[in-house]
């Protein structure tokens, strides 16, 4: 009787095993390359290279992630990165809101081919606005400054951040706003009191997108900051991992230091991305 | 750039009280259209002009680059690794999606059934979206190395010693491990979209299924599957983009595109541009894969509509 209530109605118990038995394997399989990040991290430097399975390894110890911090650059990094994933997370946020809010509400002339433009613009690969904005910054002598690199993310997590938004958007009932008209309130303030809060977990969304893509992009800062004081996270960490003999243990401290904060960002958001994602494609 | 356009805006509500004008939309428009303009047109334009020009690292600081007409498009085109890249990199693409909607969609269904627990094996499922993608490309890249990595062990153990697979070595083996990491990486992306799209079928649908005595097989195969088309088919026109442009994955567990036999086309092009400096021939590479793209999307999406 209690079993039919928590189960779908009419499964058999071989059925609910069968189940199980599948998402636990999709789960180990999705879970076991970060637990082997983890390992590798807790492994002493003599037995680095060991083959056993272990998940904590024998003699575990935190002496690499003492390392990541002293002998290498990661404070630094994970500084500049968060400058630069924060800026960009706020500009993104700030820039497609207020598209977002147009393309969902108001008619306006070329509103159908901004729509396209803006799902155009996921088609250009990424030497497509690297290479003319890498020249165009060395011609500004702005190589090497996180200004390029920030305009960079930004136009590119504004497109789907739009999307997002303007799908979220599309399901606030318009008379919410309609009724605070006839209270004499403005569009403006509408938006700002009534839409913003209501929005609120679509922008989280979006600002995380944001701050995501910046955090864990590697291929355009590669190529846009090589000054050693002011590499980000992706790139210290991959030049880190270049010396794979020596530091494989220390690298993979720092990559759980980077990828843990985002990973709990992402968690607690991921109730919100069910509805967000789905409601913009459907209306797409 | 925000604080001059969000001024006028205040103040114009303040003066116009409320009604919505035929400039209203453009407030809230211009900030993006304006960021749009200067870093995706206007670099588009630059981009487009610079694929006819003579760019190499050699005059890119003279500011002077002469015009070339046709020659670097006749370059790529004409060049037979250009066509068994771009296999390739279907081969890539078409794998890869594959894999990320049939095991996305598959999981999707059954978390989308009645489960004590599904709200944690849901977060452990989408713990790969949220590992950053260089750091799920390096691991798998030690996963994969021939004696210590992982999958060898795991494979060694249940097959012998001489099962090992050169995995890093064979530019062969290499793209298998490129494309297993990306299989990886992008199943989160299509259960999340799946679920989504379950979740807004109406239960009615599945209740009348009922009534008529329809198997699980048929309740999937005939409300299901076509309810949850709509949804899919735009995340998969953006999977397929997404993954052609793949750079990160190929990048790194290839060490940097080092063979040419292991390359998709976006990588071929970044190496091009960023190793070899031939910036002009670069920028009509990239025009040509943004044309494969958009041709394609436009065929697909067309067919699509002409389908329903």
């Amino acid at each position: 009787m209690k079993l039919s209530e928590k189960f779908e109605r009419g499964d058999s118990l071989l059925k609910i095993i069968v189940i199980y038995a599948v998402l636990i394997v999709a789960c180990v399989i999705s879970v076991y390359p970060i637990l082997n990040i983890f390992t590798v991290s807790l492994r002493p430097t003599d037995s680095l290279f060991s083959t056993s399975l272990a998940i904590i390894p024998k003699n575990a110890t935190f002496q690499n992630y003492i390392a990541a911090f002293q002998q290498y650059e990661l404070p630094r990094w994970l500084l500049n990165s968060l400058l630069v994933s924060s800026m960009v997370a706020v500009f993104s946020v700030i820039l497609s809101v207020t598209a977002g809010y147009a393309f969902s509400r108001f008619d306006f002339f070329g509103k159908k081919s901004g729509l396209t433009m803006l799902l155009i613009t996921q088609m250009f690969p990424a030497t497509m606005m690297l290479l003319p904005l890498y020249i165009m910054l060395i011609k500004l002598g702005l190589n090497n400054n996180y200004i390029g690199l920030i305009i960079v993310y930004v136009s590119t997590s504004i497109p789907f951040n739009i999307w997002l938004l303007k799908g979220y958007f599309d399901t606030i009932p318009k008379s919410l706003e309609e009724s605070a008209y006839v209270d004499g309130a403005s569009i403006f303030r509408s938006f700002y009191q009534i839409i913003i809060p209501l929005a609120s977990p679509a922008i989280a969304l979006a600002a995380l997108f944001g701050f995501m893509g910046a955090w864990s992009e590697y291929i355009v800062a590669r190529v846009l900051i090589t000054d050693a004081d002011k590499l980000t996270l992706p790139i210290g960490l991959v030049n880190m991992q270049g010396q794979f003999n020596t530091a494989w243990g220390i690298y993979s401290a720092a990559a759980l230091v980077t990828a843990v904060p985002v990973m709990i960002l992402f968690v607690s958001l991921s109730k919100y991305l069910v509805g967000g994602l789905t409601l913009g494609s459907v209306k797409g | 750039m925000q604080a001059c356009t969000r001024k006028p805006k205040r103040k114009r509500a303040r003066s116009s009280n409320l009604q919505q004008t035929r400039w209203t939309p453009m407030w809230f428009i211009i900030p993006s259209a304006i960021v749009m303009a200067l870093v995706v047109l206007y670099p588009l334009l630059y981009e487009i002009s610079l694929s006819f020009r003579n760019v190499t690292l050699m005059n890119i600081k003279s500011k002077v680059y002469p015009w070339v007409g046709f020659a670097n498009y006749k370059d790529i085109l004409t060049d037979g690794l250009f066509y068994s890249t771009l296999l390739r990199t279907i081969i890539w693409t078409a794998v890869n999606v594959t894999f990320h909607v049939t095991f996305g969609v598959f999981l999707a269904l059954l978390l989308n059934r009645k489960l004590p627990g599904k709200a944690l094996i849901r977060v452990l499922l989408i713990l790969p979206w949220a590992v950053p993608q260089y750091i799920v490309a390096l691991t798998w890249k030690g996963m994969f190395n021939v004696e210590y990595g992982a999958v060898n062990i795991i494979i060694t153990k249940f097959f012998g010693a001489s099962a090992a697979i050169p995995w890093l070595t064979d530019p062969k083996w290499s793209f298998i491990a490129a494309i297993i990491t990306n299989i990886w990486l992008g199943v989160p992306f299509m259960m999340m979209i799946a679920l989504g799209g379950l979740q807004s079928i109406p239960q009615e649908l599945y209740e009348a299924a009922n009534v008529d005595g329809a198997t699980s097989w048929q309740k999937i195969k005939s409300i299901t599957l076509p309810l949850l088309k709509p949804v899919m088919t735009p995340a998969i026109v953006l999977g397929i983009v997404w993954t052609f442009n793949q750079v990160n994955v190929i990048y790194i567990i290839t060490s940097g595109a080092a063979s040419e036999s292991s390359q998709i086309l976006v990588t071929q092009v970044y190496k091009k541009a960023f190793e070899y400096f031939r910036y002009g021939y670069s920028a009509a590479f990239s025009v040509i894969i943004f044309l494969i793209l958009m041709l394609f999307s436009t065929v697909f999406i067309k067919a699509q509509k002409l389908e329903d």
